[in-house]
């Protein structure tokens, strides 16, 4: 890591943005070389690592160090050539710090896409410049699409093996587009790069001089996350109550958890759901003294001017805006686990921070994930099956659409046998 | 119209706090596993922050191998007191001496691998059903798999292809009598993350992770600390350098750099230039290219 900045000077390294983003794609689209190439050209490679994966590579007769190894992970995967799961890895340059979810690109996977998209603020999209778009990268692309995330990038890989041509690219470009113009993706750029050979991943590309858009990092590093969150509906789920009940702070309760959306400041008319009552914030707490104003995705402890019965579970909205309580709640439902659903099985809703019983009322429809058609008359629900469903709840839950607010808009369904969690819902 | 934006320390702060909040609000008896490194200090005063100004509401869980750095210990303790915190002792001697655990023997012995048995000892005695510690997923390949909730079944295995999907910030924490979870709420943080908000809140460490003048000998590549829990041979040449640690093992597989870094910032700096990992220097890692997978698959940390 050469910078100017000395990595202690708070107005530099101290001060970056943390951006969290998936990869999706196969082995053979080269997404393990791509992750290697940007650690590796980003100088986030120990030198420990590095010797590792020569080693592997030479143990392997290959002529150079395969970069695609520095993402290998555990012994099973590596003796069967396969990656099981999600895992996260980690980068950093002066400007950002990024998470990657890297989410293997098989069929049977979608739900460890899934799980590795729900929290990024970016999805890489792999294409293979020889391939095109193929029906892996529409289901990767309705994916990022259903589970709305902000900003595609559509990496066109192996552009070293259709010989650097700028019509090739653009051919990819237009057909991804047209296919894409049903989807609801609100930001999607494309470039062309070879991850073997570090075109336009972190280095311009001396072999492609017609595209003059920006590299991967370079593009990684500058977009814009500040608009990702909902700063307008306010929304701010109970986890837990904070009583010390000892002399200092006899009577103090500070409602504690993570604010899911908008901006709460002290002073602020709020309403407690559900049981409607409403007060005003007296004060916002932390240990380094009292917070001005709040926002998401900040952990938070506040104080109301009144003393109300709040537990876990409840919310603190603003009086003028909010969310829908229901008890019949239409969503598209992810389905995680190898045993589908059980005719009318109840299972434990879990959203936000509050729980109830539940029970699939209707299956609507099936969704195929390459095709975007609706199947009515199919409604057998296997692992990674796409599907909308109507939900039945014990009781009312306080939702928004997915659409507008991520979090009181996601709900998961655990079954009571095995605790397992079996599937991810949008509310729609 | 303010910038509503965080900074990356204060984002992986606020997920930090979340989920020590929900572990204290998912179960119903949640210990925190404190080894007195600077991972566990940083959860610690994670702890402090998120129930602020209530008392940190989770026992400490020490497993105390008997080869520890006395400066650890001596800070383990006041820490303790300072927090008011019940601290819990699992000791490695003891189940050397019953029986459960079998010492390595040889030059190169060390309890890392023992511990595990010390470990769910523990956890089974006094019914631990989460143990908060502080394991990054940057740490080691097998650990970049890791979840916020690391389900452990009845024999306290980590099972990589039955992890539960974690998905948004929801997180499923329910286990039948007998499992337990292993929660680790630094899972999204590097080494240099750590150090940045160890230096920018200002949190105090034993004085290992700081440059000092140590009795060390030359072995695998790492200068070893003296101690009487170690053999050396008479090739060995016992010298004295200035080192830090960057990491806290035991006293018999931490291996130290050389290093002038005695201030936070000096660290930082170093941390940013270093060429290797942080667990490069740890025997217990390098002892095959799985020694961490299988390891976790036992049930250890």
């Amino acid at each position: 890591m050469t910078n100017e900045i000395k990595p202690h000077d708070n107005k530099g390294y101290l001060d970056m943005e943390l951006l969290r983003f998936t990869t999706a794609g196969s082995v053979d689209d080269g997404k393990s070389t791509l992750i290697g190439r940007l650690l590796f050209d980003s100088k986030s490679i120990f030198q420990d690592q590095l010797d590792q994966v020569a080693k592997s590579s030479e143990r392997k007769g290959l002529e150079h160090t395969d970069l695609a190894l520095l993402t290998d992970g555990l012994k099973d995967e590596r003796e069967q050539g396969i990656t099981i799961d999600v895992a996260y890895r980690y980068f950093a340059t002066p400007k950002r710090k990024f998470i990657i979810a890297d989410t293997p690109g098989h069929i049977q996977y979608t739900r460890n896409m899934v799980t590795g998209a729900s929290t990024a603020n970016c999805a890489l999209i792999l294409v293979d410049a020889r391939n095109g778009v193929i029906e892996q990268t529409r289901r990767h692309s309705i994916i990022a699409s259903l589970l709305q995330i902000p900003h595609v990038i559509v990496c066109v890989n192996k552009m070293d093996l259709a010989e650097y041509s700028e019509k090739r690219f653009e051919e990819i470009k237009e057909e991804y587009e047209a296919f894409a113009s049903k989807l609801d993706v609100k930001d999607v750029r494309f470039i062309p790069i070879s991850a073997l050979n570090g075109d336009n991943v972190v280095n311009r590309s001396e072999n492609m001089d017609w595209y003059e858009g920006s590299t991967l990092l370079y593009t990684l590093e500058n977009l814009h996350i500040g608009s990702d969150h909902n700063h307008i509906d306010c929304r701010f789920p109970v986890q837990t109550v904070i009583r010390p009940k000892n002399d200092k702070y006899h009577d103090y309760r500070g409602y504690a958890g993570r604010i899911a959306s908008g901006v709460f400041k002290p002073g602020d008319e709020v309403t407690v759901l559900p049981s409607g009552f409403s007060s005003k914030i007296k004060s916002i707490d932390s240990i380094d003294g009292e917070i001005a104003e709040a926002f998401a995705p900040m952990s938070i402890s506040m104080q109301l001017e009144d003393d109300i019965d709040i537990g876990r579970g409840d919310m603190i909205v603003r009086t003028n805006n909010k969310p829908e309580p229901k008890q019949d709640i239409e969503a598209m439902l992810c389905w995680l686990n190898n045993q589908g659903p059980r005719p009318r099985a109840k299972y434990i809703l879990r959203h936000t921070t509050s729980d109830a019983k539940a029970m699939i009322k209707d299956i609507r429809y099936k969704l195929d994930i390459s095709s975007l058609h609706r199947n009515e008359e199919d409604k057998d629900i296997q692992m990674n099956d796409i599907c909308k469903v109507l939900i039945r709840t014990t009781k009312p839950l306080l939702t928004d659409p997915y659409r507008k607010n991520r979090i009181t808009g996601s709900l998961i369904l655990v079954d009571e046998g095995t605790n397992e969690t079996v599937a991810a819902g949008m509310i729609v | 119209m303010s910038n509503y934006n965080l900074t990356h320390i204060k984002e992986l702060e606020a997920e930090a706090i979340y989920i020590l909040r929900e572990v204290f609000a998912q179960f119903e008896n949640p210990a925190l596993l404190f080894s007195g490194g600077k991972d566990s200090i940083c959860v610690a005063h994670l702890a402090k922050k998120a129930f602020f100004p209530a008392k940190v509401p989770f026992p400490f869980v020490h497993v105390d191998t008997g080869h520890n750095f006395p400066e650890t210990m001596e800070f383990r303790n006041n820490y303790v007191e300072e927090l008011g915190v019940k601290l819990i002792v699992g000791s490695v001697q003891e189940s050397i001496d019953s029986g459960a655990a079998t010492e390595e023997k040889g030059k190169n012995a060390s309890r890392n691998a023992i511990q595990t048995v010390t470990l769910l000892d523990t956890i089974e005695t006094h019914g631990f059903d989460a143990c908060i510690g502080g394991a990054r997923r940057d740490e080691e390949k097998a650990r970049a798999k890791e979840r916020f909730f690391s389900h452990r079944d009845e024999f306290g295995q980590w099972d990589p292809k039955n992890q539960r999907p974690e998905l948004w910030n929801i997180f499923n924490g329910r286990c039948q009598q007998g499992e337990h979870f292993r929660v680790f709420p630094l899972s999204n943080w590097t080494e240099m993350d750590v150090w940045q908000y160890i230096l920018s809140e200002n949190i105090a460490l034993p004085s290992l992770y700081f440059a000092h003048e140590r009795q060390v000998v030359r072995r695998n590549g790492t200068w070893l600390p003296v101690s009487e829990f170690i053999q050396i041979d008479e090739k060995e040449e016992i010298v004295t350098k200035k080192i830090r640690f960057r990491t806290l093992g035991d006293i018999t597989i931490t291996g130290g750099d050389e290093s002038d870094a005695d201030t936070l910032e000096k660290i930082v700096d170093e941390v940013a230039s270093a060429r290797q990992t942080e667990r490069g220097n740890r025997e217990d890692d390098k002892r095959s290219e799985t020694s961490m997978e299988d390891r976790k698959k036992q049930g250890y940390f």
